[in-house]
C-alpha cells in the first residue's frame, strides 16, 4: 500500500522508482532522496552483524504530515524505501516488512538476469508487476 | 515425398483453398478449374504453375487430390517466396508464406508469403511483397494461415529456416512439407481450415471483402499471440493481414507484416507457443553447442551471449530471460533455454512476448511433469522428439532433487549406522521428532531411518536398560549425542564431566539419568515410529535408571567409554564417581574379587582392602564394596576427609560399582566383595564387562570373567567400570533380557542408594558419637558450669 516505491543502488542513485502519480511524482522523488540521508545514518551506525536481517529492514525512517517513509537495505548497500500514505490505515510493520521481502526477492530475480547489468534501471516487467501490486493495494 | 508439414495457418488456409475449389466436394480437385484459376491467381508463371503441379503430383493424377492441392499450394508459396520448388523445401521451409493469390484470397496469402519472407530471411522476400496487389480481404485468414506456417506453431514445420540465431537450415523441402501437411490437415486442421477456407474462398471467388469474416475468425482465434514463429529469426508479422483487409496494395508489406502478426497472435490453432518437434530439436542441438550435457544448465553469461546473438534489444532479451528462468536460478535448464529460445524466435517473427510464460513452455521442473512441461503440441503435430527431450529435461530440472536424494540415503545409512550403534538413540529420538534441526538427518527423516532393525533398537534399548543399572547409561543410546557415534569419547568427557561432582557422584549420575529420561522418552519416541521395534524396547527407555554418570554412554561408545575410562584411571576418581554411579553392579565375580580385591584395591590404597574386607556387608552392592571401605577406610582419618575421599572412594565404588553391576547384572549378587575387584577387573577389560552383562543370565562365566579382569587395573576401576558399563554389549539385544537386564540394574542402584544411605547414617552416628564426647569433655573441663 504504498504510495511510492523507490530502489536506490549503493552509490545512491536510483534504479527504480515509481509513485502513484496522483500527487506530484515529484514530490515523492524529493522525499525519497531526503529519506536516503536517514537510511545512511541507520546503517552506519549498526557497525556489527550488518547482515543481520533485521538490520536489513530500517523501519519507520521518519514520519511526516502526510506520510511515512520505510527504508530497507540489503547485503549490497541496495536500499528500498517505501512511502505510504498516513491517511491509510496505519500499516503494521509486519506488513511493510513482507512488502520489503517480496522487493528485495523480486530485486533478487531481477539481478539474476543476465542481461541486466547492474547499475541499469530496472526495467523488468516482472518487478514492474509486484511494485505495482503493492501500490495498488495502496490506493 | 516425405509428408508435409504444415503449420496450422497453412493448414487452414489450404484446408479453405481446397474447400474453395472442391465445389464438387468430390475430394479431389479437377486440374482445371478453379484449381487453375487459383494457382493462376498466385501470379506466377504458367511453367512455374506447370511445375508445381508435376511436383504434387496432380499431373499423374491427373487431378488435385487433397495432398497434392496442399503441395500445390505450399508450392506456390514457395515460388512466391523466391524460393526454387523442390519437393524437399516443402517441409523444410518454416517460415514459408502462405500462398498468395491474387485474385481476393490471395492478397492475405502473398502479404503472408511477403511477411515470411521477410522474417524468414529478414527480408530477402521483400520482393515478393509488392505482390499482392489486389489483395483484398479474405486473405486475412490465409495470410493469417500463410504466417502461421511461418510460425512454427504447432504443426510440425520443417524447421529448416527456423532458428533464430543460429544457421539456418536446409531449405524447406516443400514437398514434404506438403505431404505432411496433407496428412496432418486432414486429422488435424481441418475445422479450422474449414473455417478458413469459408472465409478464404469466397472472397477469392468473389474477390469479397471475405476476409471481414475471416479475420474475424482469425481474431477469434488469435489468443496466444505468438505462435511460435518459425525459428527463423525472420518473422512475417501474421497480424499484418489484418489491416490489410482494406486492399492497400502497398504498405502492404508492413501492413501485411502487421496484420501477418496480429494474425499470428491472433491465431490459436492450439496453442501457439507449442514448440514442435524440429524446433525442439533445433533447440537441443543448439543448447548442445553450449553445454554438452543436456541435463545440465547453462550459466546466464553463456546465454546471455547466445541469445544477443539474435539481434533483439536487450530488454526484450531480458524480459524473455525472466519468462524463461524458470526457477530463477540465473540458469538455463534445456527446458528452459527450448523456452527462451522459442520466445526469441518468435519475438523475430514478430510476435510479442506474452506477460508470463505460456503453459507450453513451461519447463518442467520435476520429472514428474515432463509429459506436462513439454508443450505438447496440437494432436497433429509428432511431437516424437518431446519424449526424448523429456527426459533430459527432466533431470536438468531435477538435479537438485536428485541431488537431494542420494544425500537421503546417506542419511538414511546414517541412520543406519547409528541405530546399530546404538549410541545413536538420540540421533534417534531427534530424527523422530524431528527437532533434531541442525541434523541432517533428522530432517529427511521419516520413517525409514527410523526404522532400525527392530534388534537394533532393541538392543539399544537393552544397552540403555544396562547402561541405567549400570553406572551411567553409557550406552545410553540416549545419552549418545546422536550423530555421533565416535562420541564414544565424547560420551566419555561428558561421562567425566558430571563425574566431577565428585560428591554428587550420584546426583550427577542423577543428571544424567534425567538427561536419559527425555532421551529414552525420546527413544521410546523413535521406537515407537519405527513401529519395527517391538514394544517392549519403548518401555526401555525405562526410567532411566539412577542418574549415571556416563550418560553419553552409547552401546558402541560404551566399549570406546571402557577403553577411555581405563585411560583415565586416576582421574576418574571423582568421574568414577559419576560414572560408577550405576547402580552397583551385584559382586558378580566374587571368586576373582577375593583374589584381586587386594591387588586392585592397592591402587586405591590399603582402603581399598579394608573395603573389601568391609565389603561383604556391601556384598549384594558390589560398588559399594569399594566405596564403603573406602569409606570406612577414611573414616579412620578425620572426619573430614571422608567427605572427600568419600567422594573418591564413592567415586571408585561408583566405578568399581558400575563395573559389577555391569558384571552382576545378573543374579550374582553374593560376589560383594569381588565386585570391587571386578569393578577393576572390569576397568580394565572394558569391553570384557559390557557384553558381559548381556550375557549374564545366560552365562555365568561372564561374571567371572570380569573378576578375572578386575584383577589388572584397580586404578581403573572406575574408569573401566564406567566404561565397561556402558559398553554392555547390546549384542545380545533381546528384549527379555533387555528389560530384566535394566531391571537388574535399577536394582543394582537400589542397592548402592541404599548402600549409600547406610554409609551416610553411619557417618552420622559417628558424628554424633564424637559430638557427645566432645561435650563430656567439655562439661568436664568446665566443671564450674555445674555450678
Amino acid at each position: 500500500m504504498a504510495v511510492c516505491i523507490a530502489v536506490i543502488a549503493k552509490e545512491n542513485y536510483p534504479l527504480y522508482i515509481r509513485s502513484v502519480p496522483t500527487q506530484g511524482e515529484l514530490k515523492f522523488h524529493y522525499t525519497v532522496h531526503t529519506s536516503l540521508d536517514v537510511v545512511e545514518e541507520k546503517i552506519s551506525g549498526v557497525g556489527k552483524a550488518l547482515a543481520d536481517q533485521r538490520e536489513l529492514y530500517l523501519g519507520l525512517l521518519y514520519p511526516t504530515e502526510d506520510y511515512k517513509v520505510y527504508g530497507y537495505v540489503t547485503n549490497s548497500k541496495v536500499k528500498f524505501v517505501i512511502v505510504v500514505d498516513s491517511s491509510n490505515t496505519s500499516l503494521r510493520d509486519n506488513e511493510i516488512r513482507s512488502m520489503f521481502r517480496k522487493l528485495h526477492n523480486s530485486f533478487t530475480d531481477v539481478m539474476c538476469n543476465p542481461f541486466y547489468n547492474p547499475g541499469d534501471q530496472i526495467q523488468s516487467k516482472a518487478f514492474d508487476s509486484i511494485v505495482s501490486a503493492m501500490m495498488v493495494q495502496a490506493c | 515425398m516425405e509428408s508435409l508439414t504444415l503449420s496450422d495457418v497453412e493448414q487452414k488456409y489450404y484446408s479453405e483453398l481446397f474447400l474453395s475449389c472442391d465445389v464438387d466436394n468430390a475430394k479431389k480437385v479437377a486440374s482445371n478449374g478453379k484449381v487453375l484459376d487459383l494457382f493462376r491467381s498466385a501470379q506466377l508463371s504458367t511453367e512455374v504453375v506447370h511445375q508445381i503441379t508435376e511436383l504434387c503430383g496432380a499431373t499423374r493424377l491427373g487431378h488435385f487430390g487433397r495432398s497434392q492441392f496442399y503441395i500445390a499450394l505450399k508450392l506456390i508459396a514457395l515460388a512466391q517466396s523466391g524460393l526454387p520448388l523442390r519437393v524437399e523445401s516443402l517441409n523444410s521451409v518454416r517460415d514459408l508464406p502462405l500462398p498468395r493469390f491474387v485474385m481476393g484470397k490471395n492478397d492475405q496469402e502473398s502479404r503472408h508469403a511477403v511477411m515470411y519472407a521477410d522474417t524468414e530471411n529478414q527480408g530477402p522476400y521483400s520482393g515478393v511483397i509488392p505482390r499482392p496487389p489486389a489483395r483484398v480481404q479474405g486473405k486475412k485468414v490465409s495470410a493469417h494461415e500463410m504466417i502461421q506456417p511461418c510460425v512454427p506453431t504447432v504443426d510440425p514445420q520443417p524447421d529448416t529456416t527456423s532458428p533464430v540465431v543460429s544457421p539456418h537450415q536446409s531449405p524447406p523441402t516443400s514437398p514434404h512439407a506438403w505431404r505432411k501437411h496433407k496428412r496432418q490437415a486432414s486429422g488435424g486442421n481441418v475445422e479450422r481450415q474449414a473455417s478458413v477456407p469459408g472465409v478464404v474462398w469466397p472472397p477469392f471467388r468473389e474477390a469479397q471483402p471475405a476476409p471481414v469474416t475471416g479475420d474475424g475468425m482469425w481474431s477469434a482465434h488469435s489468443p496466444p499471440p505468438v505462435q511460435e514463429s518459425w525459428v527463423s529469426f525472420t518473422d512475417t508479422p501474421p497480424s499484418s493481414t489484418l489491416p490489410m483487409h482494406p486492399s492497400s496494395a502497398q504498405p502492404e508489406s508492413t501492413t501485411v507484416r502487421t496484420t501477418n502478426e496480429n494474425q499470428r497472435q491472433g491465431s490459436g490453432y492450439d496453442d501457439p507457443w507449442k514448440i514442435t518437434d524440429e524446433q525442439r530439436q533445433y533447440y537441443i542441438n543448439q543448447f548442445k553447442t553450449i553445454q554438452a550435457d543436456l541435463t545440465g544448465l547453462i550459466p546466464g553469461s553463456a546465454a546471455k551471449e547466445f541469445f544477443t546473438k539474435s539481434k533483439l534489444p536487450i530488454l526484450e532479451l531480458s524480459h524473455i530471460w525472466e519468462l524463461s528462468d524458470f526457477d530463477k536460478d540465473g540458469a538455463l535448464t534445456l527446458d528452459e533455454f527450448c523456452a527462451a529460445f522459442h520466445l526469441v524466435v518468435a519475438r523475430k517473427n514478430g510476435y510479442d512476448l506474452p506477460e508470463k510464460l505460456p503453459e507450453s513452455l513451461m519447463p518442467k521442473l520435476i520429472d514428474l511433469d515432463d509429459s506436462a512441461g513439454v508443450p505438447e503440441p496440437a494432436p497433429e503435430v509428432g511431437f516424437s522428439a518431446s519424449p526424448v527431450e523429456d527426459t533430459p529435461n527432466k533431470s536438468p530440472s531435477m538435479p537438485s532433487l536428485n541431488q537431494t536424494w542420494p544425500e537421503l540415503n546417506q542419511n538414511n545409512e546414517q541412520w543406519e549406522t547409528f541405530s546399530e550403534r546404538s549410541s545413536s538413540s538420540q540421533t534417534l529420538t531427534q530424527f523422530d521428532s524431528n527437532i533434531a534441526p541442525a541434523d541432517p538427518d533428522t530432517a529427511i527423516v521419516h520413517p525409514v531411518p527410523i526404522r532400525m532393525t527392530p534388534s537394533k533398537i532393541h538392543m539399544q534399548e537393552m544397552e540403555l536398560k544396562r547402561t541405567g543399572s549400570d553406572h551411567t547409561h553409557p550406552t545410553s543410546p540416549l545419552m549418545v549425542k546422536p550423530p555421533e557415534l565416535p562420541d564414544e569419547t565424547k560420551l566419555a568427557a561428558t561421562i567425566k564431566y558430571p563425574s566431577a561432582t565428585v560428591g554428587d557422584g550420584y546426583s550427577s549420575s542423577d543428571s544424567f539419568s534425567s538427561d536419559q529420561e527425555p532421551i529414552s522418552s525420546a527413544v521410546n519416541r523413535q521406537r515407537s515410529q519405527s513401529g519395527a521395534s517391538p514394544e517392549g524396547l519403548k518401555v526401555v527407555a525405562p526410567p532411566p535408571p539412577p542418574p549415571r554418570p556416563n550418560a553419553s554412554h552409547s552401546r558402541s561408545s560404551s566399549l570406546d567409554m571402557n577403553r577411555t575410562f581405563a585411560a583415565v584411571p586416576a582421574a576418574g576418581s571423582q568421574q568414577a564417581g559419576v560414572v560408577a554411579f550405576p547402580p552397583a553392579v551385584p559382586p558378580r565375580p566374587l571368586p576373582t574379587q577375593t583374589s584381586m580385591p587386594h591387588g586392585h584395591r592397592s591402587v586405591e590404597g590399603d582402603a581399598l582392602p579394608a573395603h573389601t574386607s568391609t565389603s561383604p556387608q556391601l556384598m549384594p552392592e558390589q560398588p559399594n564394596f569399594a566405596d564403603f571401605s573406602q569409606f570406612q577406610a577414611f573414616a579412620v582419618d578425620p572426619p573430614a576427609d571422608d567427605g572427600e575421599k568419600s567422594d573418591s572412594g564413592q567415586a571408585e565404588r561408583c566405578a568399581e560399582g558400575a563395573e559389577m553391576m555391569r558384571t552382576v547384572k545378573n543374579e550374582v549378587h553374593p560376589e560383594e566383595r569381588t565386585a570391587a575387584t571386578v569393578n577393576s577387573a572390569k576397568v580394565s577389560t572394558p569391553l570384557a564387562p559390557p557384553p558381559k552383562p548381556v550375557r549374564r543370565r545366560l552365562k555365568s562365566e561372564d561374571e567371572l570373567r570380569p573378576d578375572t579382569e578386575d584383577l589388572p587395573q584397580k586404578s581403573n576401576v572406575i574408569a573401566t567400570v564406567l566404561a565397561t558399563q556402558p559398553s554392555i554389549p547390546r549384542s545380545i539385544g533381546k528384549d527379555k533380557k533387555a528389560i530384566q537386564a535394566s531391571i537388574r540394574r535399577n536394582k543394582e542402584t537400589n542397592t548402592v542408594l541404599a548402600r549409600l544411605n547406610s554409609e551416610l547414617q553411619q557417618q552420622l552416628k559417628d558424628l554424633l558419637e564424637e559430638r557427645i564426647s566432645l561435650e563430656v569433655q567439655l562439661e568436664q573441663l568446665r566443671p564450674f558450669s555445674h555450678l
